[in-house]
């Protein structure tokens, strides 16, 4: 395979017949095995199955070619449930399980005509912002090996940035796509909560949990974003709502539309090779015709005091099914009770930031806390969401950088929790609020790794976020700095 | 200032969350949950009197469906993801519960 590695290059070509899907197969399984040891991306990869499901495709093309994903070869986050490939969400928990059915999402990719490679790693139940809490090992950042690919969506971020697969799904509960994808600097959509079913999605905290693409560039996850969307009867907060975004990235003006930025949330604690890239790009879209403002999110701040006692207390009631009985592992040995089998079985599987996480949660819900903590979160959640709807009534988005720093050693927060969770400062307000959000690459810091653009809009809005992300893409960076498909560097080959 | 957990508090905790610590676990985790706890505690500084809890991004109501029968997973299919499986008989298997 020659020409840009994006999902509409690959499909037309298979479409017409000019390549076949067996051929794209062969050539993405090939990136994998000479990339993938020095990343880790991947948890498991099925060549053989992947390529007898690109023969069959072949061999019905011409009744296919109508499909969007026509033998685009894509991976799936290791905590989405796939019945051909195991789905462990990194954990020892649920080494070697096999679900018995397909998420949604994976139905949907499949149904479009994608080839599924295999699931990436991510951190345990999607828990952290580095992926070094997988059970099964770190994946390490395409751009530096010694640096995180951010989490928990880190495998899928990392497979599109090394240029493994044109598309990958991620979940996203507080940045767990955005934060990585910009960490790799890659492009990454967290859907409005609803629009994309969680049906098969092994749930961390079901209010704010949601799938979306990773892709290398806009219109590619314009692409996967239709795909994907759609109202689902087995997801029982899937919404009803069927408004097309295709055509999103046609016009490149952006004249009328207004974005607001909130000023005060980025006075300290934000790299300045960050801001400096933020800025770049902020004038960029003025260029395009954006108009830029200032809004206030005074809330925006408590965000992630209040994420982590919500997804917390929803964890440990989401986790309490893992309990040796009904799939994974069963901790080995002679329990007198129930009980202690459980325990023994828990205790053994999880690792130690699930542990924290249940634990914070059993506690900020029990008897004498649920008002000081648990209640309070949600009022503050509240508070958090009303801002945004008044910035809504000026603005059509809200503009952050994705995360406030570059790509971080790997090890380098693994011992202080508060201090990890602090990556997500400014991607938990769009999954308390339910609003969709997207990262696309702005640049680079200093050090040459990474910065992401984060845009965020008024709920069911996927449609302005495309068109102001592809306008970006096109005219905020000079070509050399370009990444995504057009990428004139591979990120583990610098020039 | 925020509770200072105690390595008995932490121990209820992880009874409730039906998790079996090690002693190394145990420390560790009484000083981070306290960590955590005190970064937490920022939230009382927020005057929330009157403000309604939010617990869900939609404005919900329950979809209902027909109580009729529905193609759903094959019992050999449920059962066979389990560590110990009673095929035959469509179980799961648990250590004794009643009596023993």
């Amino acid at each position: 395979m020659t020409g840009p590695f994006t999902i509409k290059a690959i499909r037309n070509a298979v479409a017409s017949g000019s390549t076949s899907a067996v051929e794209c197969c062969e050539a993405a399984l090939a990136r994998i095995r000479e990339a993938d040891g020095s990343i880790g991306a991947f948890r498991t990869v099925d060549p053989a199955r992947a390529l007898s499901r690109a023969a069959d495709i072949d061999r019905r093309r011409q009744e296919l070619a109508h499909l969007p994903l026509l033998g685009v070869p894509v991976a799936v986050k290791d905590n989405i449930c796939t019945r051909d490939f195991p789905t462990t969400a990194a954990s020892r928990i649920l080494e070697g399980y096999v679900p018995p059915y397909d998420a949604a999402a994976v139905e949907r990719l499949t149904a479009a005509g994608a080839v599924i490679l295999g699931k990436t790693n991510c951190d345990e139940f999607a828990m952290g912002s580095s992926t070094e809490n997988s059970a099964y090992g770190v994946t390490r950042n395409p751009w530096d090996r010694e640096r995180t690919p951010g989490g928990s969506s880190g495998g899928s971020a990392a497979a599109v940035a090394a240029q493994m697969v044109p598309l990958a799904l991620g979940s996203d509960t507080g940045g767990s796509i955005r934060q990585p994808a910009a960490l790799c600097g890659v492009v990454g959509l967290k859907p409005t909560y609803g629009r994309v079913s969680r049906y098969g999605l092994l749930a961390f905290a079901s209010s704010l949990d949601q799938i979306g693409p990773i892709t290398g560039c806009v219109e590619d996850a314009a692409v996967a974003f239709e795909v994907l969307a759609g109202h689902d009867p087995r997801d029982a907060t899937s919404v009803v709502y069927d408004e097309t975004t295709a055509g999103a990235q046609a016009p490149e003006s952006l004249d009328g539309l207004r974005i607001g930025v909130p000023r005060s949330l980025i006075r300290e604690g934000v790299e300045p090779g960050v801001l400096e890239a933020f800025e770049r790009a902020l004038a960029a879209l003025e260029g395009c015709g954006a108009r830029i403002s200032t809004v206030e999110l005074p809330h925006s701040r408590y965000g992630i005091a209040a994420y982590y006692l919500i997804a917390t207390a929803e964890a440990s009631a989401n986790l309490a099914r893992y309990d040796g009985v009904r799939y994974g592992v069963r901790a080995p040995g002679e329990d007198r009770t129930l009980a202690e089998m459980y325990d023994r079985t828990r205790g053994a599987g999880f690792g130690a930031e699930v542990k924290r996480r249940i634990m914070l949660g059993t506690y900020v819900l029990s008897a004498g806390y649920y008002e000081a903590y648990y209640r309070k979160a949600q009022q503050v959640r509240t508070l958090i969401s009303r801002d945004y709807d008044e910035a809504f009534a000026q603005v059509n988005a809200v503009a952050l950088p994705t995360s406030p720093t570059g790509a971080f050693r790997l090890g380098e927060r693994t011992a202080d929790p508060v201090l990890m969770y602090l990556a997500d400062v400014f991607t938990v307000g769009a999954n308390l609020a339910g609003l969709p959000a997207i990262t696309v690459p702005c640049g680079f810091t200093e050090g040459r790794l990474p910065v992401g653009l984060q845009l965020t809009g008024r709920k069911m809005d996927e449609r302005t976020l495309l068109r102001l992300a592809s306008a970006y893409e096109k005219a905020g960076l000079p070509p050399h700095e370009r990444l995504g498909p057009v990428a004139n560097q591979k990120p583990d080959q610098p020039e | 200032m925020p509770p200072d957990l105690s390595t008995e508090e932490v121990s209820r905790i992880a009874k409730l969350s039906r998790l079996s610590l090690t002693p190394d676990e145990l420390q560790l985790f009484s000083r981070q949950l306290a960590g955590i706890l005190g970064y937490v505690e920022q939230l009382q500084a927020l005057d929330t009197t009157d403000v309604p809890p939010t617990s869900h991004p939609l404005a919900l109501t329950s979809p209902l469906r027909e109580d009729d029968l529905r193609p759903s997973l094959p019992r050999e299919d449920a059962v066979g993801a389990a560590p110990e499986p009673d095929q035959e008989a469509g179980f799961f298997k648990v250590p004794r519960v009643i009596g023993g």
